[in-house]
């Protein structure tokens, strides 16, 4: 028992423990993903390999790796490799201070909520050296779409998680869940005697987050339809696959952020304690990460101007009333 | 201002919607055909290449070898043989076979039988990578039904 709780034994299982469950959702998530399209364009999806097509993501993980990494004509080959592996690694290194529960956490540090946030901007730069480094139009054009979206979507993301702070007064993302405690009321999302528009502040949340992870209806910086895989168009086989496995990962990490913030991470719906919160905290996840692909499969594309026009006249003006409005009612109450 | 929050309000009022149409399709039944593990029955009218009839009674082909058929077809791909055995009153059908490489399923040769002996067949998966496999004995093809 003693060896198990030792610092480098914690550390190891933690580690192997938050690469494997983001490779496996980065791989079911696909799954999932043409599953649920399949079934809201009334298809079936995957079907072939495995029973409910479940073997299908290992066959393509294989495919992947099985394929030569070609590096094109004319690219920046130290950029053109590292580009992926810096989607990939803010990503599963901010798996390290999300609570899953009360005690599962890789580390419980009191700048959780500013760590993932440095890591995600790092995110934004793995895109911008992937597009640039490949030596592409398609690509390059992607990646400045990207970095005008990612820039226009933080300020009201930021701004948001501002107000939850200070609701707060930790950055502790385990601290920011235990003051959730007691039933779906008391959940961020509900606590109108912090801010009226709280409900707004996790909608605002929500569309900043999917702006953030380059999806649907906001996937600028991968529109098939006029840049052909946008950034991901000159890379090969796994380079493509890692790239791929770290927006799932980023996509994973919003929605956990969401849940965290909001949603009262893993406390209990109903303020009852005999189930695991590991299990309400994963419920709530994948409740979200539905919604997420949900979405993707509803909206079409923005054009790039309404994307600027949503975040700049809209987003960010709400948000800074809501910081406002938050910050009166903290100083009243 | 109104008309700010008019658009947003009837934005996300429009979004809800179109979620709300997603998730009822989600729920609804498949209706795709898993094809080469099942397959539509045709419909009566399809016209798939011809075959030959057989008579109710004797399930020998109708057909009398009067060769309008053959000769009706604008691109020939109707071979027929027939001879008259002794003592018999009609000619009878002894082979019969289709070229369907050239046959553009026009049915003439269908409206020219004034016997009934030829009719649209309902086969379809006929992809093959052998011409051979196109020409059909519609005679042999006849026993093998009856």
């Amino acid at each position: 028992m003693s060896l198990l709780q030792s610092e480098p034994i914690r550390v190891l299982a933690f580690l192997v423990g938050i690469i494997a469950f983001a490779a496996l959702n980065a791989a079911y998530l696909v799954w999932l993903e043409r599953k649920e399209a399949g079934h809201m364009q009334r298809r079936i999806g995957p079907k072939e390999v495995g029973p409910f097509g479940l073997l299908q993501p290992i066959v393509d993980g294989i495919k992947l790796m099985s394929k030569q990494l070609f590096l094109p004509k004319g690219c920046d080959p130290i950029l053109f490799m590292i580009a992926p592996l810096m989607v990939m690694v803010p990503a599963i290194m901010s798996f390290v201070t999300i609570p899953f529960s009360e005690t599962l956490v890789a580390r419980d540090i009191n700048i959780g909520l500013l760590m993932i946030f440095a890591f995600a901007s790092i995110n934004v730069l793995g895109l911008l050296l992937g597009g640039w480094g490949s030596g592409n139009k398609y690509a390059i054009i992607a990646a400045a779409r990207t970095v005008s979206q990612n820039v226009a979507y933080e300020i009201p993301m930021l701004i948001t998680v501002i107000g939850v702070v200070m609701v707060y007064g930790t950055l502790n993302l385990n601290e920011i869940v235990i003051q959730q405690a007691g039933g779906f009321w008391h959940w961020n999302v509900l606590n109108l005697k912090a801010s009226l528009l709280m409900p707004v502040m996790f909608i605002i949340f929500f569309i900043c987050t999917l702006a953030e992870t380059n999806r649907a209806p906001f996937d600028m910086a991968e529109a098939e339809s006029e840049l052909i895989a946008g950034i991901y168009t000159e890379y090969p086989g796994m380079g493509f696959g890692v790239f791929f496995m770290g927006e799932y990962a980023n996509i994973l990490i919003g929605c956990a952020l969401t849940v965290i913030l909001f949603l009262g991470g893993w406390q209990s719906p109903f303020g009852e304690t005999f189930v695991p919160g590991v299990i309400w905290f994963l419920l709530k996840l994948y409740a979200i990460v539905f919604t997420v692909i949900w979405i993707r499969w509803t909206y079409p594309r923005t054009t790039f101007y309404g994307l600027l026009n949503l975040s700049w006249k809209i987003l960010i003006p709400i948000s800074l009333v809501n910081l406002i409005l938050t910050a009166a009612m903290l100083k009243v109450f | 201002m109104s008309n700010y929050f008019g658009e947003i309000f009837g934005g996300f009022q429009s979004l809800l919607v179109g979620l709300g149409i997603t998730i009822k399709a989600f729920f609804d039944p498949v209706v795709t055909l898993q094809y080469p593990h099942e397959s539509l029955k045709m419909t009566p009218r399809f016209r798939g290449h011809i075959e030959l009839v057989g008579d109710d009674e004797t399930g020998e082909s109708k057909c009398i070898v009067c060769g309008m058929c053959q000769r009706n077809c604008p691109t020939g791909c109707i071979t027929m043989a027939g001879e008259k055995p002794e003592g018999a009153k009609k000619k009878v059908l002894t082979s019969y076979v289709l070229n369907f490489t050239t046959c553009s399923l026009c049915g003439i040769c269908v409206e020219s039988c004034k016997f009934g002996a030829i009719a649209f067949s309902k086969d379809y998966n006929l992809a093959s990578t052998n011409k051979n496999d196109f020409i059909f004995d519609l005679k042999k093809r006849l026993g093998e039904k009856s």
